[in-house]
């Protein structure tokens, strides 16, 4: 299936805060955008994949945003797994296309929690609340007082991420958040739940992406520009909410990466440049290293002096990520995967031959990889 | 006016748990199958089976991990600031968000701990104190490098 299969096409609305946009428009604006990069006509696609709007949940809501497209798909609806679902939709699309289901996918996701609810991400954890157990980022505090217990991590280690992202987006005219970062900013930053930081925290954004799915062949016939292939995929559920977990300082991130890797015949080594799943700073520590990039306990040391940033070892998110460009849980990772490939990002690393890609929700419940490259 | 806590939704499954509480005693499930849990389920999510028993925690168990919340995501916990949320590994295996009643400058991850029920606004909480350190114990202090939790 290696490279057999290809990311046709990216689009994407402007991101930051858009009052008055409902999210079924974001994501047709977003789609027609994909569908204009990569050079084709609505009427070929026959798959409408969608990640649910993490804010906002509605009943049938893929086959809402499949009419508004004005799109009669073979296959279509909603998922819904956090973060990870915009990976895990690219590799469904790619398997339905393989077994004959569909030729042409759209997969897309849009939200508006800025100018609409955020709720979500400040919501009560069940009967625990009465403990005062709110938030998705103090599920995320949990994970990181235990990294810092465990492995010395310190929180320099963490501002490094923030600086890194940060100094990435602030380039990027579509960022949201334009500012670098200096590591005496972000160690004087207010803290959230501590040991959280303000700036170790995602965005939260308005916004809508979408990318166009299809097989290389189809791509060549339909004459599709600039067609990047998809050379792996992989993931994995804990399911268990954090205080469930045996252990809160190893990922899913190890069993999707094993996958993906294994499916491309490719090494961590390999990577010429990452775009690394930022919803908080210590998800890329534990990423790079369940990912391989270091040894467990270790990312710390691994992103210190600039090695994640552009000109460092391992340049990971070009274009801001969650910290800077946007908050949109995902898709903007992917959409810069597909650029360093083609080699059209503003922050281009010089001769990429593979990008690695990583999507993750809820509170590190669920991981995806992706593997693009020439 | 303060909002009031956020009281837990006390349904069929879970009320024995919190009728324990209400008298003092922590309570989880076990099945006959061995493996024990928490929080309250209608069967066993280790061989799905349905033979159930409720069973008394000695009440010892072990600091996981801790946050501080500096900001408030309810209005019941606005006036409460900065206030703790920690998980808690019982002895007999179960894991339980709580609250630690020490002051956060005293915590520790792996810390001993042993329970301390409180009423809180009519509500009873299983929170947790600091053990006692006895003398023949070695500290917590440095930090484990093996991969616990």
């Amino acid at each position: 299936m290696r490279a057999r299969y290809v990311v046709a096409g990216i689009g994407h609305t402007a991101f930051g805060k858009l009052p008055g946009r409902d999210t079924i428009s974001l994501n047709v604006e977003a789609c027609r955008n994909a569908l204009a990069d990569a050079g084709i006509d609505k009427s070929v696609v026959d798959a409408v994949l969608i990640k649910v709007p993490t804010s906002a949940h509605q009943f049938m809501y893929g086959q809402k945003v499949a009419e508004a497209l004005g799109i009669k798909p073979r296959m279509g609806g909603a998922w819904d797994q956090g973060g990870a679902a915009n990976i895990t939709l690219i590799s469904f699309a790619i398997m339905a296309i393989d077994a004959g289901q569909c030729d042409v996918a759209l997969i897309c996701y849009a939200d508006n929690p800025r100018s609409g609810n955020r709720a979500v991400y400040g919501r009560p954890r069940g009967d625990d609340a009465a403990y005062g157990w709110f938030s998705t980022a103090a599920g995320y505090a949990m994970i990181q007082r235990r990294h810092m217990y465990e492995f010395g991590t310190r929180p320099e280690h963490l501002g490094a991420v923030a600086i890194a992202s940060r100094r990435h987006g602030a380039g990027n005219p579509n960022a949201q958040l334009r500012s670098p970062l200096t590591m005496e900013q972000y160690l004087n930053s207010a803290l959230l739940v501590e040991p959280l930081r303000r700036d170790d925290c995602a965005l939260v954004s308005d916004g809508g992406a979408a990318v166009v799915v299809m097989s290389a062949k189809r791509a060549r016939a339909l004459g599709v520009p600039a067609p990047v292939p998809v050379l792996g995929f992989g993931h994995g559920q804990t399911s268990y909410d954090v205080q469930f977990r045996q252990s809160l300082t190893s990922t899913e991130a190890v069993r999707a990466a094993r996958t993906a890797f294994s499916m491309a015949g490719l090494k961590p080594s390999d990577v010429d440049v990452a775009q690394l799943y930022d919803c908080f700073t210590i998800t890329v520590l534990m990423t790079l290293e369940d990912y391989g990039f270091c040894s467990k306990g270790q990312a710390g040391d691994f992103v210190a002096d600039g090695a994640i940033e552009i000109g460092g070892a391992l340049p990971i998110n070009t274009s801001g990520g969650l910290l800077s460009e946007t908050g949109m849980p995902g898709m903007q990772l992917i959409m810069e995967g597909v650029r360093q490939v083609r080699g059209s990002a503003r922050l281009q690393v010089p001769n990429v031959k593979v990008c690695l890609v990583s999507n993750q929700g809820g509170t590190m419940h669920t991981h995806s990889t992706l593997l693009l490259g020439a | 006016m303060t909002m009031p806590l956020p009281a837990p939704e006390n349904t069929e499954i879970s009320r024995p748990y919190w009728d324990a509480l209400k008298l003092g005693r922590l309570v989880f499930q076990r099945c006959e199958c061995g493996h024990a849990w928490l929080p309250a389920r209608r069967g066993c999510p280790s061989c799905l089976g349905d033979k159930v028993q409720w069973e008394q925690a000695c009440g010892k168990g072990r600091l996981v991990s801790w946050v501080v919340y500096h900001t408030a995501y309810h209005d019941a916990f606005k006036h409460r600031l900065p206030y703790n949320v920690a998980i808690v590994e019982l002895t007999e295996g179960p894991r339980l968000i709580t609250n630690m009643v020490d002051s956060h400058e005293r915590l520790a991850c792996d810390a001993a701990v042993e329970l301390r029920v409180e009423s809180d606004e009519g509500i009873a909480l299983a929170r947790f104190a600091l053990s006692p350190r006895r003398d023949d114990e070695q500290g917590t202090g440095s930090p484990a490098r093996r991969n616990r939790a």
